[in-house]
């Protein structure tokens, strides 16, 4: 057996580490969607009428979408069984509490949870300095830091809180950069969504943290439907992190976020995501469904936003981290990992709109496929008219392990401003046979060898992760490289 | 002295063409052989086959190493008994960093040898001590593994690498090409400073002049798949006269 199929076989062996549920009593409302179903998920979060109208403005909006087969979104390099909308279950929240107070009154399944995948809260609180906001399904169960923070005005809370304390911040930007028309997914968000983080940077503030959220979806047929928003005002920055493990379940499982950024005049953030969340079996049986919309908006001169991202999981990613740049002197960035193995398809990418003047982006996504998965980049520079003396480099790496899996490119162009500076470069290329043999002269392992090499190919992406972050991401990437065997 | 290395009527084919031809050649501790030959005679092929390259299908022979069947191990495995190549064309491992993929390879050999793995700091010093000893750019080992070495930077690294794992057999396949004289005289250095009782070297070169800085206890010639000839130190200087014809005539 040559390198690579051995390591195929290893690979395809694997098992998801963070495969499994917990049992905790959980408030579920029936499967199905209709304008009764947006009514009473409204009134279980105590919506204020607003919200309500919004909710039902985007569910109309919604069932046109879904009765017009033109617009339910096909075009994406992966192929999925048509999901029945009627067949989920749009709320659930893990107890009969909405919210909690301490975290002596969370229920203890769910710490033992957090703790299973790493994430023990108090240990976190002491040692790491980093906030959490942890999602487990839909309700926010736990946050810290929010004194640290609230000293600096910076609001770091659920979506939730935020309609409450903040509702006219949030009617001001929510929607604002992802409107409910945007798509089909983003539409059922807006009528469903139960909740979510909400972050605010006042003026001239640098958070002095960086923030982190953990979603989980953990009840099974349970649709999980998170909003995120992030408004950095004037000269303010953060670094913002989302991080994300489900576990095992048959049936895939539909998970539909939007994650709105506004960055105003000379404000930064940066928007880091580690996705592993359950891809399914060898079989593709099982697995989660990502149809994320996430935008940011470099609203204000010299604004910029940065994604970052490490994609390993979910049986089908569908997932375009997009900047629209608005602002002269602003920046786009978009970073991005995405491994697939087993029978996982990714179609991943990012869209840069440049519209302000001497507006600049940067694209580096680097794809590797194992075993029978297929992983596409996607990406769209568009340069208006009004852009002059905008820029572009774009590079797509791919790494093929074996010959049974995919790499595919799309880039899209579109520039209407002669002044405009694009370059692109990409690459398809093999983990050699003569780079093995290489590795495995200096006694390093087959399996080390393999790991080596891949995170090598992904180092420049991995050091523009946080710190701790790039740690997690490592390890991870690890994992995931790890064959089960012995 | 014992045996290091025996190698018994070693024929070794690529894609059904043979190319070794039937090689015998014992390797004792703290002996240094040269291998010379024409170009395509097979020298870095039997270096390939004794690491343990599986393009190259084993026809007929044995290896003894140290009282093993070395044919019958993984190429990680040989390297971790202290087999130890420096390539003729070193790969390229971007985005691989060589202080870490050091620390893999010392450490894998340490396990293997049963010695606690090197911390980073004990590994920063080792480095700093090997790379001294042979005049490496210490720049260079910030950087990935050999990319965008020039080459002999990157037969250099080779040779710094060898330092750092200690084998106990190292082949050396036409390490001196490239080198300018600076380069060759500083390597040469650190390889005459790594030889001991316990080690055995073998050298593949074109060039006598290397074998004036290493001196060679035996030199072998290999044409054809075969090792043709053997002698001392004066057969590297009458072949540097009279060019391989001589040999092959002769045969
Ligand atoms: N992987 C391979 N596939 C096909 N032919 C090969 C392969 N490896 C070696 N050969 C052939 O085997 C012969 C011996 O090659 P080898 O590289 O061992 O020669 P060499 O003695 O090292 O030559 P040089 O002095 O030029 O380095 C050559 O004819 C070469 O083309
Ligand atoms: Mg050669």
């Amino acid at each position: 057996m040559n390198t690579d199929t051995q390591y195929l076989h290893e690979v395809a062996e694997s098992d998801y580490e963070h495969g499994w549920s917990t049992d905790i009593d959980a408030d579920t409302i029936p499967k199905g969607l209709n304008e009764d179903v947006i009514r009473l998920i409204s009134s279980k979060k105590q919506d204020p009428y607003w919200m309500l109208e919004s909710r039902l403005r985007a569910f109309r909006h919604w069932q046109t979408l879904l009765a017009d087969s033109e617009k339910y979104p096909r075009w994406a390099h992966i192929n999925y069984p048509q999901i029945d909308f009627q067949e989920i279950s749009y709320y659930s929240a893990p107890g009969n509490k909405p919210k909690y107070e301490s975290l002596d009154e969370v229920d203890p399944e769910l710490i033992k949870t957090f703790e299973a995948l790493g994430i023990p809260l108090e240990e976190q609180k002491v040692l790491a300095g980093v906030a959490v906001d942890a999602v487990i399904d839909s309700v926010s169960v736990a946050t810290t830091f929010k004194e640290e923070l609230a000293k600096h005005g910076i609001i770091f809370c659920s979506f939730t809180e935020a309609i409450e304390n903040h509702g006219d911040l949030v009617q001001k930007y929510m929607g604002s950069v992802v409107p409910y028309t945007d798509n089909f997914y983003a539409a059922l968000n807006s009528a469903v969504f139960s909740d979510g983080s909400f972050c605010y940077i006042p003026a001239g503030v640098r958070c002095p943290m960086e923030l982190s959220t953990y979603f989980r979806i953990n009840e099974a047929g349970t649709g999980q439907f998170e909003r995120t928003l992030i408004i950095a005002e004037e000269g303010s920055y953060v670094s913002y992190l989302e991080g994300c493990t489900a576990p095992r379940r048959d049936e895939n499982q539909l998970h539909a976020a939007v994650v709105e950024i506004i960055a105003h005049k000379d404000a930064e953030v940066k928007y880091s995501t580690i996705q592993n969340w359950y891809p399914g079996n060898e079989d593709g049986k099982g697995g989660v469904y990502n149809f994320v919309t996430k935008r940011g908006i470099c609203e204000g001169q010299g604004s910029k936003i940065s994604w970052t991202q490490l994609e390993t999981g979910s049986a089908i990613t569908w997932k375009y981290p997009s900047v629209i740049l608005k602002g002269d002197h602003s920046i786009g960035e978009f970073y991005s990992v995405a491994f697939t193995k087993g029978r996982q398809q990714a179609d991943t990418g990012t869209k840069m709109l440049h519209l302000g003047r001497n507006t600049s982006s940067t694209i580096i996504s680097k794809g590797i496929s194992a075993d029978r998965s297929n992983n596409s980049y996607r990406g769209l520079v568009r340069i208006n008219k009004g852009a002059s003396n905008a820029r572009n480099f774009t590079q797509c790496d791919s790494m093929l392990l074996g010959d049974r899996c995919g790499a595919h490119t799309f880039p899209y162009l579109e520039i209407h401003n002669p002044t405009a500076q694009v370059e692109h470069e990409a690459t398809t290329s093999k983990v050699g046979e003569d780079q093995m043999f290489y590795c495995q002269q200096r006694g390093i392992s087959e399996q080390d060898a393999i790991k080596l090499l891949v995170s090598g190919f992904c180092q420049d992406i991995l050091t523009q992760l946080p710190m701790e972050f790039a740690v997690e991401a490592r390890k991870l990437l690890a994992i995931e490289l790890e064959g089960s065997v012995g | 002295m014992k045996p290091i290395i025996e190698i018994k009527g070693l024929k070794a084919s690529v894609e059904g063409m043979p190319i070794l031809k039937g090689v015998d050649l014992t390797i004792n501790s703290g002996e240094v052989h040269a291998i010379m030959g024409p170009n395509g005679s097979g020298k870095s092929t039997l270096a390939s086959v004794l690491a343990g390259n599986e393009d190259y299908e084993i026809e007929d022979g044995t290896v003894d190493y140290l009282g093993h069947d070395l044919l019958e191990m993984d190429v990680d495995e040989r390297a971790r008994e202290g087999v130890f190549l420096a390539f003729q064309y070193p790969v390229e491992l971007p985005g691989v960093s060589t202080m870490n993929f050091l620390k893999q390879a010392v450490n894998s050999v340490r396990e293997h040898r049963g010695q606690e793995p090197l911390g980073a700091a004990a590994l920063l010093r080792l480095a700093k001590d090997k790379a001294a000893l042979i005049e490496l750019d210490a720049r260079l080992k910030q950087r990935s593994v050999n990319q965008g070495f020039s080459g002999g930077e990157k037969k250099r690294n080779e040779i710094f690498q060898l330092a750092m794992l200690e084998p106990t057999l190292a082949i050396l396949d036409e390490t001196d090409s490239g080198l300018d004289i600076d380069a060759l005289r500083s390597v040469s250095h650190g390889v005459n400073q790594l030889r001991n009782p316990d080690r055995g070297f073998l050298i593949i070169t074109h060039y006598q002049r290397l074998l004036n800085y290493i001196e060679p206890d035996f030199v072998h010639v290999m044409a054809g798949g075969r090792l043709v000839r053997s002698g001392g130190r004066d057969l590297a200087v009458e072949l540097e006269e009279h060019g391989y014809d001589w040999i092959q005539t002769d045969h």
